[in-house]
């Protein structure tokens, strides 16, 4: 029988520290061979200094995302990468809460994470970014990553399996190379399909990479009123409490928005 | 407004304009219809009209064999202007097939968005795993602002075609160009959500659009001035890769282009294969001054 490598990925965190915790437990009770955090630990959510001890003391493995390059070289905003003024105006109230609430000896630690990390299991060369293994704050949403690119992606930067995170949403791509993409969603908010859960994903690597999504049922209404009491808009909350995305949502690609109530 | 003798190819020591690298070529852009458009808008930086034959058609063989050179080069997305793109017989058959490749944004004037056309397009949507987006022009959310940039009696058709996309359940992307005054500041862009809203787009998607002070639009307000260039300036590496250029390229019947603002410029074609076209573009036309200065980039 061939030995099976069972590695979990979290996607951004956002200050969510009541999923976190839901997932780290999670992962405990369902044993795994490791965790890796792919960034953006902050922003969105309510009191961003409680994510980090939460991370070192489960023994996670982390990436800077782009908030944590942004928060650890003093950038005035979060380089989420929006084009959209509205977008930015969001954007730019989590980041200054975040920024203002992050003590300083975690912004330096912030600074001394790799950007990407690359290792090899099962005979598969694996690699870690945040974004895309060519841009930080690059978006790979999933109807906008066709296969031709992606064959590309990761034949430039010598990987056969590609994990990141950065948009939000979760999904996965087979290639006909056999490589594989994963974009392993967001522990931060729900995932625009009005459920309240949110996810992390699950890779099993033997003769083959399986992947699961696996969903995080966790006390949302706890950081829903955390944020209503540290006065960040209301239409976060909502989307916490409704699984719908409210704000920061004028990125998605068409397909993505036609799934979105908003 | 020509700048001054810009040598084609290599970079030259003696550069007055900087250079932008090809860092990718992440977007294909296709003037599908070529400069021949069933409108006449007075902002057009091309002067598309009825008339205007400057670059013709593409076919569906011929977008089929640039489809087959991206495929090498890892192209990620591909834009279809004109023109209006739907005056293109072959348009729905040319979408199906790139659709099959990668996400596909259409730029329309919402003229022939018939009812049935708008289903056919849902129904080409929903088969591919990859985006297709209908972007719509407009220039205002009312008749007396749209129409004398459009033509008459251009916002009760393009309003048509919005409604029959969003009855077929497509959500479009409304663009609006800055020669509507309104869409410049926040007040006139939460008027013109407002206003999608109420048309029947409960999740209005709006862009807003810089002019380029060439092609029709230098008659309508202004030329561009002799300041407004990149003569002599220094590019940083973070500004080149913000530019459309360092990652796209457009292909018209005439060959293949920089980019799509620039297709009437002559020195602007860069070659014939896509691959041959993959080097450094020399940045000296006031419309690059534009997309520098206000970080335009034609993508949605």
């Amino acid at each position: 029988m061939t030995e099976t490598v069972r590695i979990d990925f979290f996607g951004g965190i956002y200050n969510n520290a009541h999923a976190l915790r839901a997932a780290i437990a999670d992962v405990r009770r369902s044993g795994s061979d490791g965790i890796y955090a792919l960034g953006d630990f902050g922003g969105f959510g309510p009191h961003p200094d409680r994510i980090f001890p939460l991370l070192l003391e489960a023994g996670v493995a982390v990436i800077q995302g782009n908030y944590e390059e942004s928060l650890s070289s003093g950038a005035e905003d979060c380089h989420c990468g929006y084009t959209d003024p509205r977008d930015n105006h969001f954007a730019q109230i989590s980041y200054d809460y975040t920024s203002a609430r992050t003590s300083a000896q975690w912004k330096a630690w912030m600074g001394t994470l790799p950007k990407t990390r690359r290792f090899e299991v099962a005979g598969r060369k694996v690699l870690l970014v945040h974004g895309s293994p060519r841009k930080i704050n690059e978006f790979l949403w999933e109807s906008t990553s066709p296969v031709i690119f992606l064959e590309k992606l990761l034949r430039d930067h010598d990987a056969d399996v590609l994990v990141c995170t950065h948009t939000g949403l979760h999904w996965r791509r087979r290639l006909p190379s056999g490589r594989l993409v994963v974009n392993a969603g967001v522990l931060g908010r729900p995932a625009n399909d009005g459920q309240t859960n949110v996810w992390y994903a699950r890779l099993t690597f033997g003769r083959d990479v399986e992947v699961e999504f696996v969903p995080v049922v966790y006390d949302y209404e706890a950081l829903a009123r955390e944020i209503e009491e540290e006065k960040l808009p209301p239409a976060f909350a909502e989307t916490i409490r409704t699984g719908w995305w409210t704000t920061c949502l004028e990125i998605l690609p068409a397909k993505e928005r036609e799934k979105g109530n908003f | 407004m020509q700048p001054a003798s810009a040598p084609a190819g290599a970079v030259s020591p003696k550069a007055i304009f900087p250079f932008v690298p090809s860092v990718s070529l992440d977007t294909l852009w296709f003037q599908v219809a070529g400069t021949l458009c069933n409108l006449k808008c007075t902002h057009c930086f091309i002067s598309c009209s009825p008339t205007n034959n400057n670059h013709e058609m593409l076919t569906l063989a011929e977008v089929r064999e640039r489809l087959r050179e991206a495929t090498a080069l890892g192209v990620r997305e591909y834009y279809f202007t004109g023109g209006e793109p739907f005056m293109n017989v072959e348009m729905m058959a040319i979408i199906e097939e790139t659709l099959r490749q990668g996400p596909v944004s259409v730029l329309t004037n919402g003229l022939l968005l018939t009812p049935e056309r708008c289903r056919k397009l849902k129904r080409l949507s929903d088969q591919s795993e990859y985006s297709l987006d209908i972007r719509i022009s407009i220039d205002g959310y009312t008749p007396e602002v749209n129409d004398p940039i459009r033509g008459e009696g251009t916002f009760g058709k393009i309003l048509a075609g919005i409604r029959n996309l969003a009855d077929a359940g497509l959500n479009p992307c409304v663009t609006v160009t800055e020669a509507c005054g309104e869409a410049a500041n926040a007040q006139g862009r939460t008027k013109f959500l407002e206003w999608m809203r109420g048309i029947g787009l409960p999740r209005p998607r709006l862009k807003i659009l810089s002019l380029f002070r060439i092609g029709a639009e230098e008659q309508r307000l202004r030329a561009y001035e002799s300041w407004e260039s990149l003569r002599g300036r220094h590019l940083q590496e973070d500004e080149a890769e913000k530019l459309q250029c360092s990652s796209c390229r457009m292909v018209t019947s005439k060959g293949v282009y920089v980019c799509p603002i620039l297709i009437d410029e002559p020195r602007a074609r860069m070659g014939e294969t896509l691959e041959e076209t993959l080097r450094p573009f020399e940045l000296a036309y006031s419309a690059c001054f534009t997309c520098h200065e206000y970080g335009v980039t034609c993508r949605t």
